[in-house]
């Protein structure tokens, strides 16, 4: 390509056709001794992707910093070995470890905004990253720019002076692509380097990896808990269940003819965007539930909403569709009394809201109730389930007369058993934490329930339960706000979608109809850049999955 | 940037008011007045009037108020009573004194705690972590004069004799030793505990992790990607203690009879000596307010953040 000569001492004697190989892999944590991941044995060969699918605690990053011989706190290999090329990776001594890692295997982490400095410049941490080369500064530099320009990004000096918070999510998860690639490495692990980005720019930088490992020859690992992205990506895929390789083999293959009861659960958790096949919602002549008309809000001097009018009646779920900054969590507050800043109207089964809560009646914040995005942080972690389900209960309502029963029914109806009122938040799951926040918010048996991007901080598997979890609340006679950026979860849940573009409605309506003939040119690119597959093993449902349960809308 | 130091520059001018403020008012609720006090027992009512005219104390407090503060603002501290000197001028030999003995302990002090601190923040969970945490825990559990009591116990001429106990006009710079000693342990630990949780913060972070994963060298991770993160929270920490070291200083050279400013202080309210009270108390707020001013610079520089938006 350039000048720049490449000093990779281990390929000198010739290509092996796997680049990488693990066989009986097994690393186990301290003191306790469990194991983290048992016996796993994989290759991948040379311009391959391998897709690592599993769920947070099935070892998958384990694994994935294993093949750097990084090693987290507190965990050790006890057997088991892993070549890189022709390098043995246990036999290697520190200095040749530095000089594998960033040139002969490289990282590309799940969140750049934390694992890039913020306080170094962009030029400085993808230079180092060439820190064992012998090539003069000046190929360096144009090494850099090269790898810049491939992945899409300005190379002129004014941009490589700019620090990690001057950039977007998407330009820093390219900046972390281009120091991967810029030690030409024989693999690449990539680490959900996509969870947290929104659909358009999850579309871009998969596509730029996908030509960067091309165009290199590189192999790589992609590690994922979302189905649909690697079955776009992956050549092969390798299931993770609790520590072990449940199934390997060519994509095609695993997603036609799954062999493990596991990876065919994992693949019908995946919400499948539906474009067809929707009951049209009844036309409804009474007055909604919820009306906002001619909404704007902002903060301070800037503006976040314009002219929003969307309405809400009972027991129908009516979906927020916008990418993050959309203002549609600015929207779902407002509704909530949670943030005042707005102009416009919002009213509730008849009645007028006010902006605050504060100045809102009992009732009324009875009757609309909140389920936050993250279940780690909305629950207080020094009180029991009980005691933060009773709390909003008791300010709402009153005292009940027999506590236990409240609390019994509010996790019921999150389906959980009675018996997790005595727990704390740490000893749950996250699911479970989230089915918690939902108990807490029905207590009080509301009408309405703003549920601002619920499952986005869930496993895939556990999102699909939380959405089977809201239906049938919804079928009980509750109406949903649902605030999400996932296209595909709007098809499966809710009967009209809101599509959210800079602060304006771009398109309303059933559905059935947005999904099948979006109008506006921002939906149908959401369409489009969201990751999808076709299940067609024997057994699969059908596009149909989520509306399985034979739910009839009423009217 | 400049414009957030001009704004912490003027919150502590403002606050630098309020201190003398309080201590102008302090004087005021002490009993009998200004003149009775400077004559004492040599009194009598012409001489009191005499006084009282020559202070201006006739006049209303918030016009006494303004003429000292005018006086204050062009370098006047005042006369002091007991010994008839311009405050300034009787203050100039131990400030000096004092600043020297400060800037000893801090330049003693946070190296060493900064070092320490990053060591064991290293060194996590090993022999010289759970050391040094047991040693400034112990430390910052005794207050520091029984510090000083303990060192010359033990290194002055009771113990093994290595320096003298008392400073004295004539010894030379070995009396040094013991008071900076005394004052770098007293400042030291919460400066040595700030730094390892930083430090542990910061090399647990997932950028600390991609520099490794690059293949950097460990030197290169800790000064290049660790401890630039980490300046920023720990300044606040030493800041603080070593704006406390304006205050400390008063016990410390009261148990070794050092000629600073917090001896100066020590006699000064024995003797009722409200001028030179109030120099000094105006002078260790100076000291507190413009050591934080210099760790919120510090801090901020920092941050690249506040440092490319305000440029």
């Amino acid at each position: 390509m350039t000048g720049y000569s490449r000093q990779n001492e281990s390929t000198g004697t010739g290509w092996t056709e796997n680049v990488l190989r693990v066989e009986g892999l097994t690393v186990i944590g301290r003191p306790s001794d469990v194991e983290i991941i048992s016996d796993v044995s994989l290759t991948v060969n040379r311009g391959e992707i391998l897709g690592l699918v599993g769920e947070s605690g099935s070892g998958k990053t384990t694994l994935g910093l294993s093949l750097l011989r990084h090693l987290k706190r507190a965990t050790q290999i006890t057997e088991g070995r892993v070549w890189v090329g022709e390098r043995e990776l246990a036999s290697l001594n520190e200095q040749q470890v530095r000089n594998l890692r960033g040139r002969a295997v490289a990282y590309i982490p799940q969140s750049p905004a934390s694992a890039l400095n913020p306080a170094l410049r962009l030029g400085t941490q993808l230079t180092e990253a060439l820190h064992d080369d012998t090539s003069t500064s000046d190929q360096v530099a144009e090494r850099v720019r090269e790898v810049l320009r491939e992945v899409a990004l300005p190379d002129d000096p004014a941009f490589l002076r700019r620090y990690p918070h001057q950039l977007s999510g998407g330009q820093q998860q390219r900046v972390a692509i281009a120091m991967a690639f810029v030690g030409r490495p024989d693999l690449i692990v990539l680490d959900e380097p996509t969870t947290g980005l929104d659909v358009t720019t999850q579309a871009h930088v998969l596509e730029t990896i996908k030509a960067m490992t091309r165009e290199y020859g590189t192999a790589g690992v992609y590690i994922s808990h979302d189905m649909a992205v690697v079955a776009d990506l992956a050549d092969d895929i390798a299931v993770m269940y609790q520590g072990e390789l449940v199934e390997h083999g060519r994509t095609e293959q695993v997603l036609s003819a799954p062999r493990h009861e596991y990876t065919r659960r994992l693949l019908m958790a995946v919400p499948l965007l539906r474009t067809s096949g929707h009951t049209e919602p009844a036309t409804r002549t009474e007055e909604p539930l919820l009306r906002i008309f001619e909404l704007s809000a902002g903060y301070g001097r800037t503006r976040v909403l314009e002219g929003i009018d969307l309405s809400v009646s009972r027991g129908e779920c009516v979906a927020l569709l916008g990418e993050s900054g959309s203002g549609k969590t600015t929207l779902s507050r407002s509704v909530a009394g949670l943030h005042h800043q707005f102009e416009g109207g919002l009213v509730f089964d008849g009645q007028a809201l006010a902006g605050t809560s504060y100045r809102r009646t009992a009732e009324q914040r009875r009757r609309i109730q909140y389920v936050f995005q993250n279940p780690y942080e909305a629950l207080n972690p020094r009180k029991r389930v009980r005691d933060q389900i009773l709390g909003p209960y008791r300010h709402l309502v009153g005292r009940p007369d027999d506590p236990d029963l409240v609390v019994a029914q509010a996790l019921e109806r999150a389906a959980l058993p009675a018996s997790y009122g005595e727990r704390f938040p740490e000893q749950l799951s996250g699911g479970e934490r989230q089915r918690v926040c939902i108990a807490r918010a029905v207590a009080t048996r509301p009408d309405l329930l703003v549920c601002d991007e619920i499952t986005s901080a869930l496993d895939v598997s556990v999102q699909a339960e939380i959405v089977k979890l809201l239906r049938s609340l919804q079928d009980d006679g509750m109406a949903l706000l649902f605030v999400t950026h996932n296209i595909a979860l709007v098809s499966n849940i809710a009967d009209r979608v809101a599509v959210l573009n800079k602060g304006r409605i771009v398109e309303y309506g059933p559905v059935g109809q947005v999904m099948s003939a979006p109008e506006h040119e921002y939906t149908r690119a959401l369409i489009a850049d969201t990751p999808d597959f076709e299940l067609s093993f024997p057994g699969a449902p059908e596009r149909l999955s989520m509306d399985s349960e034979g739910r009839v809308t009423d009217g | 940037m400049t414009r957030l130091i001009v704004v912490r520059l003027f919150f502590g001018a403002l606050t630098l008011w309020a201190v003398s403020l309080v201590v102008f008012a302090a004087t005021q609720a002490l009993p009998g007045d200004a003149a009775q006090l400077i004559l004492g027992r040599d009194a009598t009512p012409e001489r009191l009037a005499a006084l009282r005219d020559q202070l201006n104390l006739h006049e209303p407090v918030a016009v006494q108020y303004m003429q000292w503060l005018q006086g204050v603002v062009q370098g006047d501290l005042g006369t002091s009573f007991s010994n008839r000197m311009p405050v300034g001028e009787y203050l100039a030999s131990p400030i000096r004194s004092s600043l020297t003995l400060m800037g000893l302990a801090a330049l003693v002090a946070t190296p060493l705690a900064l070092f320490i601190g990053a060591f064991s923040a290293l060194r996590r969970d090993r022999g010289f972590d759970h050391g040094a945490s047991m040693g400034t825990l112990v430390l910052a559990s005794i207050p520091e004069f029984v510090v000083g009591i303990l060192l010359i116990l033990l290194l002055g001429p009771g113990g093994l004799g290595l320096f003298p106990s008392v400073y004295a006009r004539e010894g030379g710079p070995e009396q040094w030793t013991l008071p900076v000693l005394t004052l770098a342990l007293a400042v030291a630990p919460p400066i040595i505990r700030m730094m390892r949780a930083t430090m542990i913060e910061v090399l647990e972070s997932e950028y600390v992790q991609q520099a490794r994963l690059k293949g950097l060298s460990e030197r290169t991770v800790l000064w290049r990607h660790a401890a630039p993160n980490a300046i920023g929270p720990v300044a606040q920490v030493v800041a603080l203690q070593l704006a406390w070291l304006a205050g400390g200083v008063v016990a410390i050279e009261f148990l070794f009879n050092f000629p600073g400013v917090g001896k100066v202080l020590m006699d000064a309210i024995e003797n009722r000596d409200v001028p030179l009270i109030q120099a000094v108390v105006l002078l260790i707020a100076g000291i507190y307010i413009l050591v934080n001013l210099l760790a919120d610079a510090i801090g901020l520089a920092a941050n690249p953040k506040v440092r490319v938006a305000n440029r």
